[in-house]
């Protein structure tokens, strides 16, 4: 609730501080749209049934790049972390991989598979699986040695292990980097969607920039992170349900 | 199965991580990894060619790659391309950081601050950044000053947040400590509230690194002439895959040493978190 | 000394770890056996291999030198005949403390219904049956340690080893389980090899009790503790074991501390 509450108080500031702007004009007050400017867009694009085109093109994209890189992450993340020396031989290359920005290869990405729809989604799913494989595979090494040993000692054979210890003490782990994969997912989408795209979120709001329309861009943006924060917090109730009071 | 999932003995022993390599083993395996990974791409990109698969500049080899970087490296381009993302990488994080610290160190310790400034980090922390930097350009052009305020933007927030966090989350235990010793506000700011949250707020200076690295290359394809970013975006024009895949892995390197800067500095720092 | 044919012979016992080569060995030469249906305690300073020891008869670690036998068969690895009790209880945090119970029968392909009601009898054993549903986040530590215990007699090994299963409980509920585990003996009647620091819990519980060096341990001398059944912890017997086999630790500790 004081969330909320934080969230109104920030509106009020914003409010005043444009609407004097707007008064005393120290800057174009173009630049900075008020809160009732930015709801004019939204309420007009909204009404074309623009606004929902965009949020529906970039949704669909994140879910398809997404949904392919977390299966990949989960069974190879799983892979990773069971079998010892797959773990050895991928982690150097990995370690190479990581630190170079996954944004810096989008235009990689335009390059090989062009403007359309699959070269974001194969972006989107570039960029998501690293960070969730290696999460994923992180969760199987955390398991803990003394559940191993607590099972075995109830006559646990080493399939046992797998499926009735390792799977489920390594669930909340993998459940986490599913969402925060998710988050990076919906952070990175914008950006994508900047260069040779003519639908999507990240598009509208570089309209923004190209009509000059600053409002534009800041109901994008708002949009975006209204969106941003509805899905995280479904995420979190879906993974309060599914791992119910057993977790950790 | 076999031996590619450890035995019961081996699982009762280390858990899944399996036993610790001796150092030398371990860097045996590394240089065989990196190796095989080589290998595999020239083989795939020799695959292309021989196959007729399709147009083999979408997929050079590794030595095309390295080549063509130490091409541009030899020849000069490459540094200032190099140079100009990193200065805006430096002087946009170097502000971010300046203020996400002071600010943060500050918001962390006096309720009135935080109460003034949360609502205003509410609203834009689930905003992503990149979603803001046409704002940037709209208010300042495509110049540097918008680059770099991005960056000092994008960085400021995570920076901001586990600042304020590693203030705010010091053991009370250790102030009453320090109180009972006799030490007044003052001190037990300077003497024990820094040194307390030190570690958590390197921690966010080094996300503050990553992050940078991470949103430097969208603002360098968006009107810039020169920069890695650029080099990658201009590259698409003549299917320059070679300059696009050499400058991705040099900004690779420039982000990994700037983590591996901020590690060096965490332990000069934290020496006493783990003396040898 | 035990009339009792042996369940668990431990034969010449070395256990050096390969991390630190240049350091003595945890556990040296170590031989003991341990009678059918016997309670026996081991107790010594800090360091002085008691758990590495434990760990082996478990089947955890391998010794580096040295066999353990049970009935007669060297131990390899874990199995269901050594059930093992842990001082930081160990119970799967995603199952209900009745699933954590039922689950060596769920391995050993045990029927649904007769596992309900194995695990349903011990749960009533150790006093959490009205517990049944909650999950261990929300139980006290007394109560996990009464779960891991049930849990570990649900699978119905002949030999139980516990490392110091009450030390992170408070003196109170300490006493209160010492009491339930004697009682559960009377009943069980298994082999325990019992790990502890507290020489009071050694005397309360034992048939024997052993005292170990300090590291690299060895047997410094074995008592058998010669007090009935149910056992009053005030009285002159009683106390007379406890000052002797202090004297003894007190020794070893001594030499810890040079």
């Amino acid at each position: 609730m004081t969330r909320a509450l934080a969230v109104l108080a920030a509106l009020l500031v914003w409010a005043a501080f444009t609407y004097v702007n707007a008064r005393a004009e120290f800057v174009n007050p173009v630049l900075l749209p008020t809160p009732l400017q930015v709801a004019q867009v939204g309420w007009a694009t909204a009404r074309s049934g623009e606004l929902v085109w965009h949020v529906a093109t970039s949704l669909g994209r994140v879910a398809e790049g997404f949904g392919m890189a977390a299966v990949a992450a989960v069974a190879l993340g799983l892979l990773a972390g069971l079998c010892v020396p797959i773990r050895h031989m991928l982690e150097p290359v990995i370690e190479f991989i990581r630190p170079i920005p996954p944004l810096a290869f989008l235009p990689m990405f335009l390059v090989w598979f062009g403007l359309g729809e699959a070269s974001k989604i194969a972006f989107i799913g570039y960029t998501t699986f690293f960070p969730m494989f290696i999460a994923v595979a992180a969760s199987v090494l955390r398991v803990d040695v003394m559940l191993l040993r607590a099972a075995a000692s109830l006559g646990a054979s080493r399939a046992d292990l797998i499926r009735r210890v390792v799977l489920p003490a390594a669930m909340p782990g993998i459940i986490v980097a599913l969402r925060v994969g998710f988050g990076l997912a919906l952070f990175v989408i914008v950006g994508a969607e900047f260069m040779g795209a003519d639908a999507g979120l990240g598009h509208f709001i570089m309209e923004g920039r190209t009509f000059f329309n600053p409002a534009q861009i800041v109901m994008g943006a708002l949009l975006l992170g209204a969106l941003g924060s509805l899905m995280n917090a479904l995420l979190v109730a879906a993974e309060r349900r599914v791992l119910r009071g057993g977790a950790r | 199965m076999g031996t590619f999932i450890s035995g019961v003995p081996d699982l009762m022993e280390w858990g899944l991580r399996g036993p610790a390599l001796s150092s030398r083993r371990a860097s045996t395996l590394r240089f065989v990894a990196v190796a095989g990974f080589l290998v595999l791409w020239s083989m795939a990109s020799g695959i292309v060619v021989v196959m007729k698969l399709f147009n083999p500049i979408f997929l050079p080899g590794p030595w095309v790659v390295i080549g063509k970087v130490v091409e541009m490296g030899v020849k000069g381009q490459l540094w200032a391309h190099v140079g100009a993302t990193m200065e805006r990488v430096a002087v946009g994080f170097t502000t971010g950081a300046v203020l996400a610290l002071l600010l943060g160190i500050v918001a962390g310790h006096v309720r009135v601050v935080r109460n003034v400034v949360e609502p205003i980090i509410e609203l834009l922390r689930p905003i992503p950044p990149l979603a803001v930097l046409p704002l940037f350009i709209v208010w300042i052009g495509i110049g540097e000053t918008s680059k770099v305020g991005f960056i000092t933007y994008a960085t400021f927030f995570p920076m901001f947040l586990t600042t304020v966090h590693a203030v705010r989350q010091i053991d009370p235990l250790l102030v009453r400590a320090a109180q009972s010793l006799g030490a007044g506000s003052l001190q037990v700011f300077r003497l024990i509230i820094l040194p307390a949250a030190l570690p958590e707020i390197l921690t966010g200076v080094r996300l503050g690194v990553a992050l940078s690295f991470f949103v430097i290359v969208i603002s360098e394809f968006i009107g810039a002439e020169h920069g890695l970013g650029y080099l990658i975006n201009d590259g698409r024009n003549f299917f320059l895959v070679p300059q696009m895949l050499g400058a991705a892995i040099v900004l690779g390197l420039l982000g990994y040493t700037g983590n591996a800067l901020v590690r060096l500095l965490e332990r000069r720092l934290l020496r006493w978190q783990s003396p040898s | 000394m035990s009339r009792a044919p042996l369940k668990i012979q431990i034969q010449k016992v070395t256990k050096t770890f390969a991390r630190d080569a240049r350091s003595a060995p945890a556990v040296v030469d170590f031989d003991l056996d341990v009678a059918e249906r016997e309670l026996l305690c081991i107790l010594g300073p800090s360091g002085c291999g008691k758990s590495t020891l434990l760990n082996i008869v478990a089947g955890f670690i391998q010794p580096t030198s040295g066999t353990v036998l049970v009935d007669g068969r060297p131990v390899t690895g874990p199995g269901a005949e050594r059930g093992v009790v842990f001082q930081e209880y160990v119970l799967f945090p995603w199952l209900t403390v009745a699933g954590n119970v039922e689950f060596g029968p769920l391995l050993q392909g045990v029927a649904a219904e007769e596992r309900r009601r194995t695990a349903a009898r011990y749960l009533e054993l150790v006093g959490l049956a009205p517990h049944a549903h909650k999950f261990p986040v929300q139980l006290s530590g007394g109560m996990k340690q009464r779960v891991a215990i049930a849990r570990a007699l649900a699978n119905n090994p002949a030999i139980i080893l516990m490392d110091e299963p009450f030390g992170a409980l408070d003196a109170q509920t300490r006493e209160v389980l010492q009491d339930e585990l004697s009682r559960i003996q009377r009943v069980e009647h298994k082999t325990i090899l019992f790990i502890t620091h507290s020489i009071r819990e050694a005397v309360y519980l034992a048939d024997r009790v052993v005292v170990m060096t300090s590291a690299p341990g060895r047997i410094k001398r074995v008592f058998d503790i010669e007090l009935p059944e149910v056992r009053d912890r005030f009285t002159r017997e009683f106390t007379e074991y406890e000052s002797e086999i202090t004297r003894m630790v007190k020794e070893e500790v001594a030499k810890v501390h040079e």
